[in-house]
């Protein structure tokens, strides 16, 4: 018997999963379609087509700051997390120190705690050592929050290397450096962009631990939230709709990196998040 | 295999950063939750005044409790949603599968804000769902409770969460072995009991894993409330927020995130506990 005519029918079943998915994308079409409403936000049905929305969006320079703000955070993110976490996925899996356990752990709190303790304990930080409240504040909570992911990452790429392509490079002579060059880090390729876009999209899209380090300078997402404030106008759904586009075009790439080698799979860091706490 | 100036240079790096960026600050909220805040001033005068606030004014405790009790309609909510859908998923999508399971992930990289400022645009006195409700004639006025309640919250939430929850519970009912249920459906169980009896349990710890994720990041969760929630649905999180804002008192805001932060671990280990406990039956 083969699987699929083992797959029984439940019609009741699959209207219920119909009103799962509709309630989970509900809120994403609606966003979607009132960012093309002339009328505004609200109001039903949507009439009257316009792209109005979309050309002050783009004459907004307040927006377009805040934007390039998020992305120098990001990328800066991306790169201090991906370095510290590739040396802490290597540190646990290959060598043994005092409170490696307890480092574990620590390393991965960020995830798994609410963003406002994070946050708060960073801006105490900053205080403490006299530290401003700027982009580098900022910069500094989302790397260091961020490591976990890259950690989780990059921990799950190393339990799948093969270590005997390491040691037969080691025994034909060649040094731990040109090893770590050579055999390691392109073993770790994949691990590495997808968790680098991975932390790309969480630092674009982070407030929480931002609330509370954010100084002059707004990120999009305290742009926006800022703007909510004011009351909402259907620009905050153009925007909207075009940072949901650029997170499936970031999901799109990722979804074809790791299918490529490994089968489509979620990210590692969510499939850990019943384990490692 | 590796040599220990390897060893050591990649455990140095990672271990000082965090050390310094991480558990100092942690550290430092612990400290500040035994200092003191006078005339304006904070002073590092230890003592434990800041808790003993918290236990002794009802206010702290009326608003953790509404916090829990939020916490939990969204830890159900989102297992009446998820586990349905992955029930669906693992057992009767059949082809589709995959697709579906991305369909799910998705939502997960669509921004939280992009998600509470949707909600906020339906459920406004002049959203989209009020302006839904007088085109069918349903209502005259537009309903203004939708939005800033505690209802809001929860199913802003719950919007968030059931994602996550979906995950593990789908990772758990794809390990159930099939065989178990042949045996179960030969042995004359009917569906319903294969399921109470063979399927639940089995599916527990992906179950009690979700939940607890759920339940814990909502307890700390202070956007949502801002966003939706208006007075009534203030959290213990927003309290916090507010004191390290214009209220300014850092150590007695300090001292409730102490407080979250030992619920958060403690459900944390309890979880952890209760998922093994599954796993070994």
């Amino acid at each position: 018997m083969t699987r699929s005519s083992t797959v029984r029918r439940a019609p009741l079943l699959a209207l219920y999963a119909t009103f799962v998915f509709a309630f989970i994308y509900l809120p994403i079409v609606v966003l979607v379609v009132y960012s093309f409403n002339r009328d505004g936000v609200g109001g039903f049905p949507p009439r009257h087509f316009t792209l109005g929305w979309y050309t002050v969006l783009f004459a907004d320079s307040s927006i377009w700051n805040s934007v390039l703000n998020s992305l120098i955070v990001a990328a800066a993110s991306v790169a201090l997390s991906l370095g510290l976490g590739l040396l802490a996925a290597l540190a646990l899996d290959r060598a043994g120190f005092p409170g490696k356990s307890l480092f574990r752990r620590l390393v991965l709190l960020p995830l798994i705690l609410p963003g406002i303790i994070t946050g708060l304990s960073l801006l105490m930080f900053a205080v403490f050592s006299g530290l401003h409240p700027s982009l580098a504040t900022v910069f500094l909570g989302h790397a260091t929050a961020l490591i976990s992911v890259a950690t989780t990452e990059l921990f799950a790429g190393l339990q799948k290397l093969d270590r005997a392509q390491e040691e037969a490079s080691l025994d034909l002579g060649a040094t731990p450096w040109q090893t770590f060059w050579r055999i390691t880090l392109p073993n770790l390729k994949l691990s590495l962009i997808a968790a680098g876009l991975l932390i790309f999209t969480l630092s674009m899209d982070e407030i929480a631990v931002t609330f509370f380090l954010i100084g002059r300078d707004n990120t999009l997402p305290l742009e926006i939230w800022a703007r909510l404030r004011r009351g909402i106008t259907p620009e905050i759904n153009a925007i909207s709709t075009l940072i949901f586009v650029s997170s499936v075009a970031l999901l799109v790439i990722w979804y074809h990196l790791r299918a490529r080698s490994l089968g489509a799979r979620s990210p590692e860091f969510l499939e850990q998040l019943g384990e490692t706490s | 295999m590796y040599s220990r100036a390897y060893k050591t240079l990649v455990s140095l790096p990672p271990l000082v950063w965090v050390g310094t960026f991480l558990l100092l600050p942690y550290a430092l909220v612990f400290a500040h939750s035994l200092w003191a805040v006078r005339e304006g001033v904070m002073v590092h005068d230890w003592n434990l005044d800041n808790y003993k606030a918290l236990l002794t004014n009802p206010l702290y405790a009326v608003v953790l409790f509404r916090t829990m009790h939020i916490a939990a309609s969204v830890t159900l909510c989102a297992i009446l949603l998820g586990y349905p859908l992955a029930y669906y998923l693992a057992f009767h999508a059949g082809a589709r599968k995959e697709l579906l399971y991305q369909l799910v992930i998705v939502p997960l990289w669509v921004s939280y804000l992009v998600r509470g400022y949707a909600w906020k645009t339906i459920l406004g006195s002049d959203g989209v769902l009020n302006g839904f409700l007088q085109y069918l004639h349903l209502t005259r006025e537009p309903v203004g409770y939708f939005l800033y309640s505690p209802f809001a919250v929860v199913l802003m939430l719950t919007h968030i969460y059931t994602p996550f929850v979906f995950l593990p519970i789908y990772a758990a009912l794809e390990h159930v072995p099939r065989p178990l249920l042949e045996a179960s459906q030969d042995l004359g169980a009917s569906s319903v009991q294969t399921f109470w009896r063979v399927i639940l349990p089995l599916s527990m710890p992906g179950l009690l894993a979700g939940a607890t994720f759920a339940f814990v990041l909502s307890l700390g969760d202070f956007l949502a409330p801002l966003l939706v929630g208006g007075p009534s649905g203030t959290m213990i999180a927003n309290v916090v927020q507010s004191l390290f804002g214009a209220a300014f008192d850092w150590p007695l805001g300090a001292a409730i995130s102490v407080g979250i932060l030992v619920i958060t671990i403690s459900l944390l280990c309890l979880g952890e506990f209760l998922e093994k406990r599954w796993a070994f039956q």
